[in-house]
């Protein structure tokens, strides 16, 4: 294992100490300690090992074990000590420059956009000097002049798709003749994907002779066999508050009545009262100063969830949470680990203050943000820990699904781990599907980029999401949407164009 | 006309395509009023006047129709709440448990009506009550209207004058059921979802009263208001916030088209056991059932309990924040019309699946039969009570329910023993 030149621990170690010494954890411990000072059982001989004794009994170890477990899990795995964050966040530099391009252009055309809805007339009116500073301000990842003619406006998901498609690795030279052996599919960089034997080890509680909720607990079973014993587990789980725990039990399906608790304990969300605090204070910066990204949120929230069967009842916790989200930049903190760093900027007049900084979400399409929020309104109804739940989803997975990069549970890795899966298993159908023009990525990738939100009823959504997060990946979704196909394959054999295949 | 002989002949004064295209996917024949008929899908209006005295309507044992003579001893407010509070008090006298009352003299199982007054006949009753909490708010309904027309809501007695000068004045005030008011102290702790009020519709198919043999259709939904909830004063008068009909909501500013408000039952549930737990669910869809079929034995003594009918009503249901129901009205002739896509699928199967039940096999009925459906037929129909086999049901306990969905035959045996705890209602 690397070590961390300071402090000679393994580099992982070094990291997660160094993240949680900064945490709200790590002054209750401190507190708890010092509180427990005044025990009868705490004696000076054996102070520290008292101490230990004393934490690990009154289950502050069980929470340092929670957050240190939530941090692995967020972690990526280190490279070199002397590559640069960058290279950390993104290895690939093709990729890099890639997003740098999509960010560029997408600040570009978010200006464009709200020029055009009229939002704009202020800014163009501040003096020439702050328009600067705005855009340097928003600009702030590189100097690198990206060939723009690549990027399109990315709006709709089908727009985004075409970026990707787009991607190349100028170091990949790929010169044989085309031929069945390669990639029939529209991705065409080559990452490295899971073939099944690998997915079936990874995903091993899914197995056929594994009980499942959503399939052993249906009227017909009798609960005995599966749903019962299942059940309790849950319970006893969320009673001695183990997030791994919780973690390996999710992978079989959460009851109904477990799934908020459980969720909360694996994103390790507590709503402890600076949570709270820190909510009314986004909440307060949302009702004193209006954003220019604002109007767009609305106008997407009206097209998205108040036309959905299931989500126009929670339309306002909605627009609630994803006001607050824009204004929240420690969710920038986050991206230092991500693939990607989102535009900031600041609220009008308040330019370089910190406290009023803002950052743009990696996507303009606020669709997919919608989606990702209105199943959790029906898991918890108190907005601020409904705020932090959905923070904590999107830094953890959802931002992997609308921004470029080259892990395993971005976008590009699992539209290409459709496509390999498909055109492996199912070569006839691939074939076919694409000699009718309907190439099946086309299809199945706004379900992918939306984590199936708005395509299964809220019941299966959860059941799913359930898996992404006990098996903390999204690979699950490439594979679900290969199992649609496969499930229609005998339909979809006969069809003659795009249109029929949808 | 031979070949035709065996086929059902049907008949309906109500224009909806739900109904018709099930007719006519059966194959059975339509045919005028006057000619001979099997089927006839009646408004409450005709069927007042098959029924009615002076024209002697003799049905014969082939005809089918699909209200009972005297539903509105169960559909009309006024009269629902009298049969209520007659039941009750029945009870109470034989000294049967289920009567209980509390130390504030509120019956224990039986509270699920709202305190109601008849309007003008009752009004001082009413005012007592009003003065013991001159605060509240209290709903005003004409007795024989419908889809929340006329309805308003007052906090103070100034509001109902009216109604007053009337019982004061001569006793012989013509009562046309057109100017009776039913006044009920109004639910202003609903549960809200999304900050918003809804209330329950389901539907329940009776095919006989005596013995009481019922059924509850699964795929029942959530009416929602277009416009956030406040128990605010000035926005009584705000019928977008209060009242759940969508015969009102489809006029505001906010009613959408492509979800028309609902919800579905199901979304409810899941809903409920996410975020409340799945014991305090499971119990207030027992109690929900448990409401209905007590309306239905308290209106069962005196029901006109004629062989040639079945009855498919619409339930309004109110949750409180307490997660208590409350039975609001029942309706005779629930609207069978499709405000989005998806309703019209609902409701063409809820006709389907009733016309499977009342009408066998599809053919020509004969209604000497014991009107005991095979369970395959049922469709998205659950039995909810079913008094001749309650009171046989001995060893049969094998009947489980899943998810809370309880079948009241085993809780129902319970019931009629004297054994009134509600967790046994599984």
């Amino acid at each position: 294992a690397m070590l961390d030149p300071d402090s000679g621990l393994p580099l992982t170690i070094a990291r997660i100490v160094q993240r949680l010494k900064g945490s709200s954890l790590h002054s209750q411990l401190e507190r708890q300690a010092r509180v427990s000072l005044h025990k009868p059982e705490i004696k000076l001989e054996s102070l520290k090992e008292d101490i230990k004794d004393f934490l690990k009994t009154s289950g502050w170890e069980k929470k340092l074990q929670n957050a240190v477990y939530s941090e692995l899990n967020v972690f990526p795995s280190p490279c070199h000590p002397a590559a640069p964050p960058e290279h950390m966040k993104e290895p690939l530099a093709y990729m890099r420059k890639a997003q740098v391009g999509c960010y560029q252009f997408y600040c570009m055309y978010l200006l464009i956009l709200l020029k055009k809805e009229e939002l704009l007339s202020c800014a163009f009116q501040r003096p020439v000097s702050e328009q600067k500073e705005l855009l340097n301000k928003w600009n702030e990842m590189g100097t690198d002049e990206p060939d723009l003619s690549l990027f399109r406006p990315v709006y709709a998901p089908k727009d985004f798709l075409e970026v990707l498609m787009n991607l190349r690795n100028p170091n990949y030279e790929n010169g044989e003749q085309p031929s069945f052996r390669n990639h029939l599919g529209l991705i065409q960089v080559p990452l490295k994907v899971k073939d099944i034997p690998e997915l079936k080890e990874d995903f091993s509680e899914l197995g056929l002779n594994i009980g499942q909720l959503g399939i052993d607990d249906s009227a017909q079973v009798p609960p005995e066999f599966f749903e019962n014993e299942h059940v309790r587990v849950g319970q006893k789980v969320l009673a001695e508050q183990d997030s791994a725990a919780a973690q390996q039990y999710v992978r079989q399906g959460c009851p109904t009545a477990l799934r908020a608790d459980l969720w909360a304990l694996i994103l390790n969300i507590s709503n402890q009262p600076e949570d709270i605090l820190y909510y009314e204070q986004l909440k307060s910066n949302v009702i004193q100063h209006d954003l220019l990204v604002d109007s767009l949120i609305y106008k997407d929230v009206k097209l998205t969830a108040s036309n959905d069967d299931y989500y126009f009842v929670f339309e306002d916790y909605l627009y609630q949470v994803l006001l607050c989200f824009s204004r929240d930049t420690s969710v920038l903190e986050h991206f230092t680990y991500s693939s990607a760093t989102p535009p900031k900027s600041y609220i009008r007049g308040k330019l370089g203050m910190e406290e009023y900084a803002v950052f743009y979400p990696p996507n303009v399409n606020y669709n997919s943000f919608i989606l990702s929020v209105a199943p959790l309104c029906f898991l918890y109804h108190e907005p601020s820990k409904l705020y932090q739940i959905f923070r904590e989803m999107y830094v953890r997975f959802f931002f992997r699904l609308h921004s470029i990069s080259s892990h395993p549970s971005g976008i590009v890795s699992l539209c290409l781990l459709f496509e390999t899966l498909l055109q492996t298993h199912l070569p006839q159908l691939f074939y076919h599907l694409r000699e009718i023009g309907a190439q099946p990525l086309r299809i199945s990738f706004k379900w992918m980029v939306r984590a199936f939100s708005g395509y299964l009823a809220t019941d299966q959504l959860l059941l799913l999401w359930d898996r992404i997060l006990g098996y903390n990946s999204l690979e699950i979704l490439a594979v679900l949407a290969a199992a649609v196909f496969a499930f229609r394959a005998v339909n979809l054999m006969e069809v003659t164009s795009l249109a029929a295949a949808e | 006309f031979r070949i035709m002989a065996g086929k059902v002949k049907w008949v309906t004064d109500i224009e909806k395509s739900v109904l018709i295209n099930n007719f006519e996917k059966r194959g059975w024949i339509q045919v005028a009023e006057n000619e001979d008929w099997n089927f006839y899908w009646m408004s409450v209006q005709t069927i007042r006047n098959v029924f009615s005295v002076e024209t002697g309507y003799r049905l014969s044992d082939d005809q089918i129709v699909n209200h009972f003579p005297n539903h509105y001893e169960l559909t009309r407010k006024d009269l629902m709440v009298k049969n209520i509070k007659r039941y009750r008090k029945e009870l109470e006298k034989e000294g049967s448990p289920l009567a209980e009352k509390d130390e504030n003299g509120k019956y224990i199982y039986l509270d699920f009506v709202p305190v109601t007054f008849m309007l003008p006949a009752d009004y001082n009753l009413f005012v007592e009550e009003f003065r013991k909490n001159p605060s509240s708010t209290w709903i005003m309904k004409p007795c024989g209207k419908a889809q929340g027309k006329g309805i308003f809501l007052i906090n103070k007695l100034s509001q109902i004058k009216k109604w007053s000068r009337d019982s004061k004045t001569s006793s012989f005030v013509s009562q046309s059921s057109k100017e009776a008011y039913v006044i009920s102290l109004y639910i202003n702790n609903p549960l809200l979802i999304g900050g918003k009020k809804f209330d329950l519709r389901l539907y329940v198919l009776v095919s006989t009263y005596r013995p009481l043999r019922c059924y509850m259709y699964k795929l029942g939904f959530c009416r929602f208001c277009t416009v956030k909830y406040t128990p605010s004063t000035s926005e009584l008068d705000n019928m977008f916030v209060h009242l759940t009909n969508v015969a009102i909501q489809k006029h505001g500013d906010d009613y959408n088209h492509i979800h028309g408000g609902k919800w579905t039952v199901s979304n409810l549930r899941l809903y409920l056991e996410s975020t409340r737990g799945k014991e305090v669910t499971n119990k207030l869809f027992d109690e929900i059932h448990w409401i209905i079929v007590q309306s239905l034995k308290a209106v069962a003594p005196v029901m006109n309990n004629d062989k040639h009918c079945f009855e498919c009503y619409g339930y309004d249901i109110i949750i409180d924040d307490k997660l208590k129901p409350w039975l609001i009205e029942v309706n005779a002739s629930p609207s069978l019309t499709s405000s989005t896509a998806n309703d019209r699928i609902l409701k063409y199967n809820l006709i389907n699946d009733t016309l499977n039940i009342a009408v066998p096999n599809g053919e020509i009925p004969d209604c000497k039969w014991n009107k005991s459906p095979p369970k395959e037929v049922l469709g998205n129909y659950e039995v909810l009570y079913d008094e001749e086999m309650a009171q046989t049901d001995g060893p049969d306990r094998d009947l489980r329910s899943r998810s809370g969905q309880s079948t009241g035959v085993k809780g129902n045996r319970a019931r009629d023993s004297g054994k009134p705890v509600l967790t046994t209602w599984k």
